[in-house]
């Protein structure tokens, strides 16, 4: 499948990645060469096949919810780029 | 005493020849003088090693016999370590201290191993020749002018050329085999859950594994003695007794089957490589194995399957990088969607945003089944081919790599760079544990040998590895690089 400029624009905003117009039809071209190989899966028919999660099917393991991690938030926290009284500062959201 | 492997450094620090401080100063005196050029280490914690040697020394004297006690090695830039630069291979990491060890780093702490530095990688792991590092390439020392491999390039390259005396890494489709064939070292994927994930950045959940690289099968076995086991902290670590590999090493290969599936020995294979892993089969027929062809007939469809899986298990991952917590923020931002974008758009390299494009579009509503649903059904046929095949034979032997390492440069096209891993990324869909092994040399390059095994079959491959290492010299062999003698 072929992917246009318009289609290349629509997944970067659902990705939240900023494509460049001068660089959008570079990117839409690469990007259908690697559909283009992961097609070439559509070639055989998995209509009785169960898909694979896990290698190994194995299933998650459960725990009980019990709080079993100390509070680390300060220290954590000097890793940020912008914080204040324990809170993670983003730019302004409600005017 | 640089150019040993571990297993030999061990007796020689047992012995008192020499002390894990002289041993961990050699290292670094090293990396100084060659590191430059290779750039194989992204940070070297010189201080710290130092300090950690000296404590090594000490536990020595109060008995402490542990195997790696005192041994100098470098991990992959994507294990957390407390205290340590962090970076993944990104610029959005490149100012992160991890606030804690990854399971791994922990255990070979425990371990009393001396940790050199973290070594340099393709960024957050995408890639096959370490040239998508946001801190520029790793240089093959056999070649300067070639690739290391990737994604474990930095390891693969620093061990190569003594830099370490053996380093870990990460394999999410041939990330550790591929590069120690290119280097000519031994480089170990366990098999999927076998080692904890805790702590070591994630690329693709249902398909990254930890493994050692290291100078022989032997040391291999050493470290994943280490590595391996159940981790709580890790849900889809596996529940199963951990072996002492290095138990089997020496068993008898008389009666072994191989299997040399056919798909490995076709089109695209050259006959540099061809020759060698022919003549490194002729010596497993003296050690008494028989060797018949087998079939995996949806080998072919592992590279589309996986970069379908791949990306998508990728673009939910790397979604957590937004700017907010850690890493990365872009300066400046307008408003909160500015920030995301901008943040994103200049802390990822080109290769990862192609990823996390092709995974977005994949997941994205009308394609699920047709992308992702699709892939794990071709995954399923894929590994259906293995179970089949291990029917028949007791270990699957091929090329890691269609060739020796490539030259810097060369590779552009992101679909070609893809095909690299024809022969390793089967194996990480199916979930086996798979070593490559230096066999030979063709035009001053080595060449390595993929070994794959039973799920959880990891005793079984390094002891083959380990009865092969104990008739050839190829994984002594070294390059003229960084040689002082």
């Amino acid at each position: 499948m072929a992917l246009d400029k318009s289609e290349v624009e629509k997944i970067a905003q659902l990705a939240r990645l900023h494509i460049s117009e001068a660089d959008a039809d570079e990117v839409a071209n690469r990007i259908t060469d690697i559909l283009a190989l992961i097609d070439q899966m559509q070639s055989i028919d998995t209509e009785s096949v169960e898909p694979m999660a896990h290698p190994l099917d194995a299933v998650q393991r459960l725990r009980v919810d019990e709080i079993t991690e100390s509070d680390h938030r300060d220290e954590f926290q000097t890793l940020a780029p912008e914080t204040q009284d324990g809170l993670y500062l983003v730019p302004k959201v409600i005017e | 005493m640089i150019e040993k492997t571990a297993a030999e450094l061990s007796q020689a620090l047992a012995n008192g020849e020499i002390s894990s401080v002289e041993l961990t100063q050699s290292y670094l005196d090293r990396i100084k003088k060659y590191n430059e050029e290779l750039n194989s280490y992204i940070t070297v914690c010189e201080e710290s090693a130092l300090v950690q040697a000296k404590e090594a020394d000490k536990k020595r004297v109060h008995s402490d016999s542990s195997p790696l006690l005192g041994i100098p090695l470098a991990h992959k830039d994507i294990f957390c370590t407390n205290g340590v630069t962090t970076t993944c291979g990104s610029r959005m990491l490149h100012n992160f201290i991890a606030p804690y060890d990854a399971t791994v780093v922990g255990k070979l702490n425990d371990a009393g191993v001396v940790m050199l530095g973290k070594t340099n990688m393709d960024e957050f792991a995408m890639g096959s020749s370490n040239e998508t590092s946001f801190f520029g390439p790793v240089r093959n020392p056999w070649d300067t002018n070639r690739v290391p491999g990737g994604s474990s390039g930095g390891s693969a390259a620093a061990v190569a050329a003594d830099l370490c005396t053996m380093a870990t890494g990460t394999d999410t489709g041939g990330s550790i085999r591929q590069p120690a064939a290119f280097c000519g070292i031994t480089g170990f994927k366990p098999s999927y859950g076998r080692v904890s994930r805790w702590g070591m950045i994630a690329f693709a959940s249902s398909l990254d594994q930890a493994g050692p690289l290291t100078k022989s099968a032997e040391d291999a076995a050493l470290m994943t003695n280490v590595m391996a086991g159940l981790d709580k902290k890790d849900s889809t670590s596996i529940d199963k007794p951990v072996e002492d590999y290095t138990a089997t090493l020496n068993d008898s290969l008389e009666g072994l089957k191989i299997g040399i599936p056919k798909q490995h020995f076709a089109e695209g294979l050259t006959a540099d490589v061809e020759k060698g892993i022919q003549e490194a089969l002729c010596e497993y027929e003296k050690l008494g194995a028989s060797i018949t062809e087998v079939d995996l007939p949806n080998n072919h469809l592992s590279v589309s399957a996986y970069y379908v899986v791949a990306p998508a298990e990728a673009s939910a991952n790397l979604s957590r990088y937004d700017g907010v917590r850690y890493g990365y923020r872009c300066a400046n931002p307008v408003d909160l969607e500015d920030m995301y974008n901008r943040t994103r758009s200049e802390g990822f390299g080109e290769e990862v945003k192609r990823r996390i494009l092709v995974g977005t579009y994949a997941l994205s509503a009308g394609y699920y089944d047709a992308y992702y649903r699709k892939a794990q059904k071709i995954r399923r046929l894929i590994k259906n081919d293995f179970v089949e095949t291990f029917k028949e034979v007791d270990v699957i032997i091929g090329p890691t790599s269609p060739h020796t390492a490539f030259e810097l440069g060369t590779k552009t096209d992101p679909v070609t760079m893809y095909l690299e891993d024809i022969y390793t990324i089967a194996v990480n869909l199916a979930g086996l544990p798979a070593i490559s092994i230096p066999a030979g040399i063709a035009n001053g390059l080595p060449l390595g040998m993929q070994i794959v095994g039973r799920d959880f079959g990891e005793a079984q491959i390094l002891n083959v590895a380990h009865q092969f290492q104990q008739q050839t010299d190829w994984h002594r062999q070294k390059p003229n690089f960084g040689q002082e003698t």
